[in-house]
């Protein structure tokens, strides 16, 4: 770029002929043309800077923005949404005064690039995230997607990303309570690496992202800015994959847990006191994101000197001050009077915190460096008023031959051994597998409020000790599902996360999503995208759970080979006593097993027909959400009456997955009986959604069954809690022992 | 009347709050303590609680080791005072010499979180004396640089004096010598362990198990009737 002399903003204005390489900083011809036109001069580099990194698909949403305006127009009414899609994340009034802020965030990019570093860092963005609401955070969920488990590129990625999940979020402190693993050949080079964070505060504290009032300082703290994760926004989050060019190592940001746990603190401390107007995290296109956004959601402008940003290497520029992704760091808006108490508490705790400017009356973002205006914009037109695309779609032409394409034609077991050999190699796939291996690389325990962790259906936290109100998250997706068809797919990703928090026994309230797919260049893709948004607004609409934010990552592709259509929810709920929580663990010899819900034949995308047919294709089962909703609210019931101990959500392996993961981490057998007008093999394998299996005490048995009656539910008895097998009666047996030995050596067979 | 046990925060401290919880469960006041502050506040016991001090970036525990608070705490253990390290504090310990031998990262190279079984060797402490000797409980252990080690001839003067206060039963989660999960000085006020019995007070919260209360129980009944 350049700069001698300093490229102020009266230099641009006198070589207007200066070129500059917005190319390489991703912009297209058309958008450094509308930069021009906005400012009625060519950009200083540093401008350039800024809008490169905020116009970039990671920060702006252009090719998303007009598909995900759905959220907000088809938005149920919801007493408990306190702050919606726009802030840094969404907050939702769980009751007793509490609110929860919950969000999940992409980092798939940079996790490929570098899998320790890149899964790292997203853990520490989306904590940040929490905080800058002003919450405390509780809790992480990690959903993750790799490659064909038995690929030797997921023996690199795979470990480097769990080690990095678990380096940096064990040290934050911070339970690790739920997610995902999946393995499919579609996300070979293109890992899927979300991650989800809770937060809990008081709803007097909650925090936004603005500066407001004349003369309010504007405080940079946390870590030094050094060249780490320079364009990261721009160039790695943006651009699809492609083995020519060089490696992109030097573009992922680097983590250090141990600062980001003094901010969590000293942030925490700062709240407390009432030291803070606005505040926002630098994450994604660092300053030049956090500058803009905090002066264009304010009242006023903001002038920041840029000398004055404490630097880990003093031969950065000024541009490349601006674009640094360097982590843990944050700016906050804090009033002259109590400037100094708040840096008090910063060097209390060891952070670095420096004025870096000031609010100010007028409407612009003004940057100096050196003594010379390097930037003079408004600063909506950076952070808001980026380019957007009415990108063209169209559903795909294979997309018929490919639902045409039916599971439930595929060859079944013909015998009975045949069919046990089948439920043996399910439980032992690298889908269907214990997760441990990789679980137990993270701290479930830590804070002391932990009440379910994975491997139950939804991770659980107490927030109050005194009354017991506690929080549920669970986050689901099935690509398979949304490759035959993206809008149910996108709804049975909803179905399966809101049925598995009722199945714990809490009421969902509110939806996250991380939508992940491939570039939204090809039309396909686009359509894919489309459709799954529509399927996901029109089903939170009908289930009453507003999506309160979340995450859009593209270009999730190489080459011509787009992922499978990911759309990954989050639902939230909220249980009055985490006392009544019910757990997947089989409790008690001799309780009656029931199943609730209604068993199809629906194979399409099911685990059966990819771990013994390796295929995919038909239709997805069928969603009704009016039968999720039901299910949910006898779940609910069940367990605050006390009438269930054990409940697990059916879903891929269909009910033999949900009894042998109940019977394992009970210890406890199950003896079952296949129903009249059904089959073993569909009673087995089958995934209609809209069902779970529940253990009943016996003295609850009349009573269950009433309500369920009651009130319209499909409830059929499939046998009792006994023994130590799995048996399903006129067809064969599984020894606990023998199941545990497949289920459980899987993943570390190939990973360890 | 109650006690005072004091837990400091260090830099990186995680389970500070949820040490003062267990304190509370068990009847007795907890008092926060700050790295930097020399003054242990007249409190009549000290829990160093796990974490990671100072990120573990050089060496567990061996920044936090000299911060102000130790030097106080250092000088009354010795004299007695009654002090409890957890994971991270047991490492604090060891590098401050008030507990023989040492920490390396764990045999398999990844952090470990899991419920784990152990054996209370000696039920004699100022911290066991709720167990029984040979009593075997379930305590979370979560940890990256848990596998203790020591020189032969310090591994068998703790055999041969009772102070091996804890031994991993089933599995041996990182490859500490011979099973160690935890050890004690000589005088018994001053005790050291991987697991983390404060993760272990409540029956709904954790692994549901409340196998380590009597840590503090323990302490608390020993101060109350001194």
């Amino acid at each position: 770029m350049s700069r001698t002399p300093l490229d102020t903003v009266e230099h641009a204005a006198e070589t207007p002929d200066v070129e500059l390489p917005w190319a390489e900083l991703g912009l297209k011809k058309d958008e450094y043309e509308r930069v021009v036109e906005i400012l009625g001069r060519r950009p200083t580099g540093a401008e350039l800077a800024m809008y490169s990194v905020m116009w970039s698909e990671h920060c702006s949403y252009k090719s998303s923005k007009v598909h995900l305006r759905q959220f907000g127009e088809k938005a149920p009414q919801s007493d408990a949404l306190l702050v919606g899609i726009g802030e840094n994340a969404g907050v939702v009034d769980v009751g007793q005064g509490y609110a929860v802020t919950f969000k999940v965030e992409s980092h798939n990019h940079p996790s490929y690039v570098e899998p320790y570093q890149g899964a790292a860092t997203g853990v520490g963005g989306i904590v940040r995230d929490i905080i800058a609401m002003g919450a405390r955070p509780v809790a992480v969920v990690d959903p993750l997607r790799f490659g064909a488990a038995d690929h030797p590129d997921t023996k690199r990625v795979l470990p480097g990303v769990v080690a990095g999940i678990g380096g940096y979020g064990n040290c934050l402190g911070l339970p690790n309570i739920g997610g995902e693993v999946v393995f499919d050949a579609c996300y070979q080079g293109n890992p899927l690496v979300n991650a989800g964070a809770i937060g809990v505060m008081r709803h007097e504290d909650i925090h936004l992202a603005k500066a407001s009032g004349a003369g309010n300082k504007v405080i940079l703290y946390g870590a030094r800015t050094g060249g780490d994760g320079i364009g990261g926004a721009s160039i790695l989050a943006s651009e699809t994959f492609d083995d020519a060019k060089p490696s992109k190592r030097p573009a992922v940001q680097v983590g250090d847990p141990f600062q980001e746990k003094l901010l969590i603190e000293c942030t925490l401390e700062a709240f407390k006191e009432k030291l803070v107007v606005g505040i926002q995290d630098l994450g994604a296109a660092g300053l030049s994101c956090a500058t803009s956004e905090l002066a264009s959601n304010g009242s006023g402008g903001m002038r920041v000197t840029l000398d004055d940003v404490p630097l880990r290497d003093s031969t950065l520029s000024p541009e490349e001050i601006l674009m640094s992704e360097s982590q843990e760091r944050m700016c906050a808006v804090v009033e002259p009077a109590k400037v100094d108490r708040f840096l008090e508490i910063c060097e209390k705790w060891d952070v670095i915190a420096t004025v870096i400017g000031e609010v100010t009356d007028g409407d612009r973002l003004e940057i100096f460096w050196h003594g010379g205006k390097i930037v003079d914009v408004d600063p909506r037109t950076v952070a808001h008023d980026g380019p957007v695309y009415e990108r063209p779609y169209a559903r795909p032409e294979w997309q018929d031959a490919l639902q045409a394409d039916d599971a439930n034609k595929l060859p079944r077991p013909a015998t009975a051994e045949e069919l046990k050999a089948q439920v043996l190699k399910l439980v032992a796939s690298p889908n269907q597998a214990s997760k441990k291996w990789i679980t137990s690389q993270y701290d479930h325990f830590v804070q002391g409020n932990t009440v379910l962790a994975q491997p139950e259906d939804s991770g659980m936290i107490r927030i109050d000790e005194e009354t017991g109100l506690g929080v549920a998250i669970a986050t689901d997706g099935n690509g398979r599902y949304a490759k035959l068809d993206p809008y149910t797919g996108a709804q049975l990703a909803l179905a399966e996360a809101y049925r598995n928090v009722a199945t714990t026994g809490a009421k969902p309230l509110a939806v996250s999503d991380c939508l992940n797919f491939g570039s939204p260049e090809d039309p396909a893709v686009m359509w894919q995208f489309a459709e799954a948004i529509r399927g996901l607004a029109d089903g939170c609409l009908q289930l009453g759970t507003p999506v309160t934010g979340g995450n859009v990552s593209l270009y999730n592709q190489t080459g011509e080979a787009a992922i499978h259509p990911t759309p990954v929810v989050a639902v939230l709920g909220v249980i009055d006593d985490v006392a009544r929580r019910t757990p997947v663990a089989f409790q008690e010899e001799g309780q009656l097993l029931y199943l609730l819900g209604d068993t199809r034949e629906e194979f399409g995308g099911s685990a059966w027909s990819q771990v013994v047919h390796d295929h995919l294709g038909g239709l997805p089962p069928k969603v009704d959400l009016e039968r999720e909703r039901l299910l949910g609210e006898i779940l609910i019931s069940a367990s605050r009456d006390g009438m269930i101990d054990s409940a697990h959500d059916l879903s891929d392996g269909g009910l033999i997955q949900a009894v042998v993961e109940s019977a394992l981490l009970g210890g406890k057998g199950a003896r079952l009986v296949v129903p009249d007008g059904l089959d073993a093999f569909t009673l087995l394998f089958s995934e209609s959604a809209g069902r779970a299996v529940v253990a009943v005490p016996r003295s609850e048995e009349v009573r269950f069954n009433d309500m369920c009656g009651a009130r319209g539910l499909p409830v059929t008895r499939i046998g009792v809690v006994d023994g130590d097998s799995v048996d399903v009666q006129g067809e064969f047996a599984l020894s606990l022992a023998e199941l545990r030995e497949a289920h459980e050596a899987t993943i570390p067979a190939l990973l360890a | 009347m109650t006690a005072r046990i004091g837990v400091v925060t260090f830099p990186g401290s995680l389970d500070d709050r949820d040490t003062q919880r267990a304190i509370r469960l068990a009847g007795a006041e907890p008092v926060a303590l700050w790295h930097k502050d020399k003054d242990l506040h007249q409190v009549d016991a000290v829990v160093l609680p796990g974490g990671f001090s100072y990120g573990d970036y050089l060496r567990a525990g061996a920044i936090s080791r000299f911060s102000p608070v130790m030097e106080t705490v250092i000088e009354q253990a010795k004299a007695g005072l009654p002090v409890l390290g957890i994971c991270n504090g047991f490492q604090i310990l060891t590098e401050a010499h008030l507990l023989p031998g040492g920490m390396l990262g764990n045999d398999h190279l990844h952090f470990v979180c899991r419920e784990q079984k152990l054996r209370v060797e000696n039920a004699d402490t100022a911290w066991t004396a709720d167990y029984e000797a040979g009593q075997e409980i379930h305590i979370p252990l979560k940890n990256m640089d848990g596998r203790y080690v020591a020189d032969a001839y310090t591994l068998d003067k703790l055999e041969a004096e009772g102070r091996v206060a804890f031994r991993y039963l089933d599995v041996n989660p990182n490859g500490s010598l011979r099973d160690i999960a935890g050890i004690t000085n000589e005088a018994g006020n001053v005790v050291g362990l991987m697991p983390h019995p404060e993760h272990a007070v409540e029956p709904l919260i954790g692994t549901g198990r409340t196998d380590g209360l009597p840590f503090f129980t323990s302490i608390l009944k020993k101060l109350v009737n001194a």
